[in-house]
């Protein structure tokens, strides 16, 4: 892989090549149903990070044999668009990092979910990341949380995700792909309401006492990023139900309806 | 056959039950790993791993090649471990199953992502000749935990290995059979190894899980750490929600865990090292 200039990571003054400061997380939009023939799907960007996650189900399996009894099953998969990366992407290992990565999905969110509540039946959680420029785990799991709240599937809990990086003794969140490259990274997916992990995933080589630094400050930006989520779902949630009152009084004429407008 | 039946729920409940009180079904604390043992076969780089029943054979063969022209100082280190069915009827021939694509990477992230072996040591001839290393793993026998035997047989293959001496006078590379020269160990920088965790609701964790208790489990974490308490790899993928002290809790064990096993290792290299005759004066 050609070797990149040598972008300075944190530089004299406190910020980072892209002029954040180290706990600053990058700016962030959400999109609830983009993709309306799904029957839940969001977009979620994160700097130049989009991914787009759309969900179908509960829905009948596609194979029997892959169905259980008493529970829903959740299948992932990942897909990352041509013009995503950053120049020539190497294939074949791609492969096996998608398919790690539909795991890690797959299984972060299998306790998250009630599937309990959907037995013999399928959720297909499909993952098209449309941009990277780092941090695809972390922006793909806060994209399905949101396509699977637009879904309407219950959960447990959100589940909010961002990546943790180490300069020196500095810690960093939420980071780029030039920082990816160079620093060790920690993904940190997490229930916002009890501070609880259910994802935790590092490589490259990280002393023991600078990581429990980290995994606590994943935590918090965690919290933070629930915030977020969640003033979003309910403002669109709220012009959604003001939107169907609306048509309601329209359609009943006089009668305001039972539906609580948009409050 | 891919799919596994599911263990009956007496089963499952009397592993719960039993581990509520801090025991597990073949007598270990929930803390403790299986007997290890490391054996060095005939050839250099081969190396047999026995966790319990778990077998893994992991064997290192190097051949000389081109380098890639962006990188010409560095070799190759390539991992092959693709589980056929010897380990276990429930793994098919050819197909990844998803537990293989996790162990896969798990051990390309250990062994290659944190450089446990200098790939510059390799180089021969810089842009022209470098040492290409197979790393081949065998799943001989899977009852839990593959793992960790396979990082473990990884390891042992690697430190045990020896690649044959090579004199290089100008442009002419001269490659030394073992009869005439005695082979070089290869250079490597720390010795990451792996210890895994199984979870269950409301209880504490388990180490070195067997099949059957892999399988019950709602969640499980991998560590792969090495001599200098550093944490190379942390894998947990779901499953049990945890709080951030209750895997700090579980590094702290896997630290010490860790240590023994590289102590383990080292003997049992120590051992092999009196045995065998590398160089014939």
């Amino acid at each position: 892989m050609a070797s990149s200039s040598r972008l300075e990571i944190l530089n004299d003054g406190g910020l980072r090549h892209d002029a954040r400061r180290p706990y600053e997380l990058r700016s962030m939009s959400f999109h609830l149903s983009p993709h309306p023939t799904a029957d839940g799907s969001a977009t979620v960007t994160q700097g130049l990070t989009t991914v787009s996650v759309s969900v179908f189900g509960p829905r009948e399996p596609r194979q029997r044999s892959s169905s259980s009894h008493d529970r829903a099953v959740i299948a992932v998969e990942v897909g990352v668009a041509p013009w995503a990366g950053t120049g020539a992407q190497r294939r074949a290992r791609g492969d096996k990092r998608l398919a790690e990565v539909g795991a890690s999905i797959r299984q972060t969110f299998e306790p998250v979910v009630m599937t309990h509540l959907y037995p013999r039946s399928e959720l297909f959680i499909n993952v098209q990341v449309v941009s990277a420029d780092g941090g695809i785990l972390p922006t793909a799991i806060n994209a399905t949380t949101l396509a699977l709240v637009d879904a309407g599937i219950a959960m447990l809990d959100y589940i909010s995700s961002v990546s943790i990086g180490l300069h020196l003794t500095q810690p960093l969140l939420d980071l780029s792909a030039p920082e990816e490259m160079d620093l060790p990274v920690l993904v940190v997916a997490s229930l916002p309401n009890s501070g609880k992990i259910t994802l935790a995933q590092m490589e490259t080589r990280l002393h023991v006492d600078r990581f429990e630094e980290m995994l606590v400050l994943g935590v918090e930006a965690c919290k933070v990023l629930k915030t977020e989520m969640e003033e979003y779902v309910k403002e669109r949630t709220g012009k959604v139900v003001q939107r169907m009152s609306l048509a309601v009084e329209g359609a009943k004429g006089l009668q305001a309806g039972f539906i609580d407008g948009g409050r | 056959m891919p799919r596994e039946i599911e263990p009956p729920t007496i089963q499952r409940d009397f592993l719960l039950a039993a581990l509520a009180e801090g025991k597990r079904l073949d007598g270990r604390l929930p803390l403790e790993m299986r007997q290890v043992r490391i054996e060095f076969r005939g050839e250099l780089g081969s190396c047999e791993v026995h966790l319990g029943d778990t077998v893994v054979l992991a064997q290192i063969t190097a051949t000389i090649v081109k380098p890639r022209d962006d990188r010409p100082y560095e070799g190759f280190l390539l991992i092959n471990s693709e589980i056929s069915p010897m380990a276990s009827s429930l793994y098919e021939a050819g197909r990844s199953s998803e537990d293989e694509v996790m162990i896969t990477r798990l051990l390309e992230k250990s062994i290659r992502r944190t450089e446990a072996v200098d790939r510059e040591a390799l180089c021969i001839l810089a842009g022209e000749k470098v040492w290409q290393l197979r790393l081949s793993l065998h799943f001989l026998a899977d009852e839990g935990n593959l793992l960790d035997a396979a990082a473990l047989a990884a390891m042992g293959a690697l430190r045990h290995f020896r690649k044959p001496e090579v004199e290089v006078l100008g442009d002419e590379v001269i490659v030394h059979s073992p009869d005439e020269r005695a082979p070089v160990l290869l250079a490597i920088h720390h010795t990451p190894l792996c210890v895994s965790f199984a979870y269950y609701p409301d209880l504490p964790p388990i180490l070195d899980p067997t099949h059957l208790e892999s399988v019950l489990a709602t969640g499980t974490l991998s560590l792969t750490l090495n001599a200098q308490r550093e944490l190379c790899v942390l894998s947990k993928a779901g499953g049990t929600p945890l709080a951030a002290d209750e895997i700090m809790g579980v590094v702290r064990v896997a630290v010490d865990r860790v240590r023994d096993l590289i102590r383990t290792l080292e003997e049992a290299l120590e051992r092999d090292r009196a045995e065998r005759v590398v160089e014939v004066r």
